[in-house]
């Protein structure tokens, strides 16, 4: 097993998929010749061309269809978005064409298409820069949305993604680009929909996915320390929800905290909680906590804005709540 | 206003011809039963009538191969069945029936068929712009010789999308034909009060390096002269067209609308100009056509909608389990 940053690991993954499928090409802002604005796709122009590694003007609506008509007649696009706060200008693309052509045709077009880039706050880029999108396009059938938290699951994830015969929205944070992990070698895979347990535990359930999860697995470490075991999931996948796996969690341990840096008002935890509720409400010891962003746009100051991201002390606070350790 | 047709010389053979006169027919006569359907609430939601058009999507799609591609706005009952739909499976969408070319799930508004390259209708102005791009954009990367046409109102003109995909399709060389159908009126929006230049190759064509011609779109051999030079250029790699097709709409933006914005002189001078009629005259003027095939025409095209109607009243409404059917291709895990 190599150790690669989430970076490298998504170059991987397009690259290779790139390699076995001719189909498949890499299409936004600056991906080219510029390397991509985060340096996700460096090296990709010189490897495949420019048939296949494809600089835009500054026009989201415009590529991200461009991308949806292409796939509509057989191509399998990545269109990346610098970041997710610029697909506000192209929502109409992939919510009413992505998302609907498949079943307005009745089934006659598929729309295999990734739409991927950075997301999230990550650090002093104020209100238009910070945006957490996820809720929005996990709100709409017909997508599928992912959001990786390690090397490994944002190399196996976005294969799979590519791979996919439907519309994936592919959600990178923008501050795990750097961060290294073990990633397996040869050819490596990880499903869609599919939550996972980064730590096994039997008194409370920590349902989280995207950055989140470095505060999560640093929130259980301490909750250890005083003797409590946190049980992580990861979902990966936030449509669909593995709502198999958080149940299983969270008939063992029958408390939950949702960890999310998304806003807190029809976000994804009051979808989650929402489910979870009308499924397993007996299995409850407890109400259900979330630790979300909180409900004001983002500001710049450093400060103010650190104040708002899911923190490990708020996470324990939330923790302490459910076990009614006060 | 959409003028008589002069001087075009036949582009078409007299087989060719009567099969576009014979579409024509057939896809006025498609919507007026469409209408009584309509009114017979048979037919719900937006529904708008491509009556007055035909020439337009007819002359265009006539010099296609069959491999080519069209994509278009909602407007679309004329171009799906100028580009083969069968009316049976037009009228059974209409009626929201299973057997329907969107099994129901589209309606008026948003015809499909893979299998005749028709890519829809769009129901959000401008959206599918940008779609079309892309299709040509697969065709270049897959170095084809095939080609797309886009056809929208010149309403749609005002949408920022349009613009970008425009900017791209020329810097990259794509083989699309945009046609835009100038029917005057966007719902009751006159050019006048909403173009800021009444000059709609300067603002479609010009402005990226696209060349551009406005003709008369309802002049349906010049339409189709027209579009087979752009179908030219397209197919030898010389990148996207666009043409401003002049015509006029009978009826109102939908059938919800009794048009009151507009005067019935301007009506009336469109109807006098009805392109069918103008086209029958041009055929028995050239001894191709008499009184009698014309009427044996329409008989025949009111056969045809007649059992079209049978065929689409008698199909089965959608299981309710079609709910979740074709939502993705990967099994549709409702989360609810
Ligand atoms: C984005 C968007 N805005 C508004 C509408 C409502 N609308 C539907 S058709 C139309 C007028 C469009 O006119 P034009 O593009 O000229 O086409 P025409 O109807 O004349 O064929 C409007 C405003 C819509 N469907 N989509």
């Amino acid at each position: 097993m190599a150790v690669i940053t989430f970076r490298e690991a998504l170059n991987q993954a397009m690259s290779e998929e790139m390699e076995r499928d001719d189909r498949v090409f890499l299409m936004g802002e600056e991906v080219a010749e510029y390397e991509g604005a985060y340096k996700v796709s460096q090296g990709m122009l010189k490897r495949f061309g420019d048939r296949r590694v494809i600089d835009t003007p500054i026009s989201e609506e415009g590529f991200a269809g461009i991308g949806i008509g292409a796939a509509m007649v057989g191509l399998r696009p990545i269109i990346e978005f610098m970041t997710f706060s610029f697909s506000l200008v192209a929502i109409d693309q992939v919510v009413n064409n992505a998302a609907n052509i498949r079943y307005m045709s009745g089934g006659q077009f598929t729309i295999p298409i990734v739409f991927r880039g950075s997301s999230g706050m990550a650090g002093c880029l104020a209100a238009t820069h910070s945006h957490r999108l996820e809720a929005w396009y996990a709100q709409v059938p017909g997508l599928t949305v992912v959001l990786p938290a390690t090397p490994a699951d944002a190399k196996g994830l976005l294969k799979s993604a590519i791979r996919s015969d439907d519309p994936v929205v592919f959600i990178e944070h923008e501050n795990l680009y750097g961060e290294k992990g073990k990633v397996p070698d040869g050819e490596h895979l990880v499903p869609l929909g599919l939550a996972e347990v980064k730590r096994p535990g039997s008194d409370v359930s920590l349902i989280t996915y995207s950055r989140s999860l470095k505060a999560t697995l640093a929130a259980a470490e301490e909750l250890a320390g005083e003797g409590i075991e946190a049980e992580v999931i990861d979902l990966r996948t936030i449509r669909p929800l593995d709502f198999e796996a958080l149940l299983a969690s969270v008939v063992k341990t029958h408390r939950a905290v949702i960890v999310e840096e998304d806003w807190p008002y029809c976000g994804v935890g009051a979808g989650i909680a929402d489910r979870i509720y009308q499924v397993a409400f007996d299995e409850l010891d407890a109400p259900i906590r979330r630790v979300a962003a909180k409900d004001a746009p983002i500001p710049y100051n450093r400060y103010l804005e650190a104040s708002m991201l899911p923190s490990v002390d708020r996470i324990v606070a939330q923790v302490n709540d459910v076990l009614y350790k006060k | 206003m959409s003028q008589v047709q002069t001087e075009a010389k036949p582009a078409v053979t007299r087989s060719q011809a009567l099969g576009w006169l014979r579409k024509m027919m057939l896809i006025r006569r498609f919507e007026e039963r469409a209408e009584m359907m309509y009114q017979k609430q048979k037919i719900g939601g937006f529904f708008h009538q491509y009556s007055g058009q035909e020439p337009v999507a007819v002359g265009s799609i006539g010099v296609l191969r069959e491999d080519d591609f069209v994509i278009t706005a909602y407007r679309d009952h004329g171009h799906a069945l100028a580009r083969g739909i069968e009316a049976r499976a037009a009228m059974a969408e209409l009626l929201g029936k299973v057997t329907g070319c969107s099994k129901g799930k589209g309606g008026s508004m948003h015809f499909f068929d893979a299998e005749k390259g028709f890519l829809g209708g769009h129901a959000i102005v401008g959206s599918h712009i940008p779609l079309a791009a892309g299709v040509a954009f697969a065709i270049k990367y897959r170095g084809e010789d095939r080609v797309c046409l886009c056809y929208f109102g010149e309403g749609a003109l005002n949408q920022g999308s349009v613009h970008e995909a425009f900017n791209m399709v020329s810097l990259w060389k794509l083989p699309v034909i945009y046609i835009l159908e100038n029917n005057q009126y966007a719902m009751g929006t006159s050019l006048d009060r909403s173009s800021a230049i009444r000059d709609l190759i300067v603002r479609g064509a010009t402005a990226y390096g696209i060349p551009g011609v406005s003709i008369n779109g309802n002049d349906i051999e010049l339409m189709a002269e027209t579009t087979r030079e752009a179908v030219h250029r397209a197919r030898h790699g010389e990148g996207p067209s666009f043409i401003e097709a002049q015509t006029y709409r009978f009826k109102g933006h939908s059938i919800s609308d009794p048009a009151k914005y507009r005067v019935q002189e301007e009506l009336d001078e469109a109807h006098r100009n009805d392109p069918i009629v103008i086209y029958q005259d041009v055929l028995k003027e050239r001894d191709w056509l008499d009184d009698a095939t014309i009427e044996r025409v329409a008989e025949e095209v009111k056969r045809e909608i007649d059992e079209c109607i049978e065929f689409a009243e008698q199909s089965p409404e959608p299981p309710l389990e079609a709910l979740y059917e074709d939502v993705t291709l990967a099994p549709h895990l409702p989360q609810e």
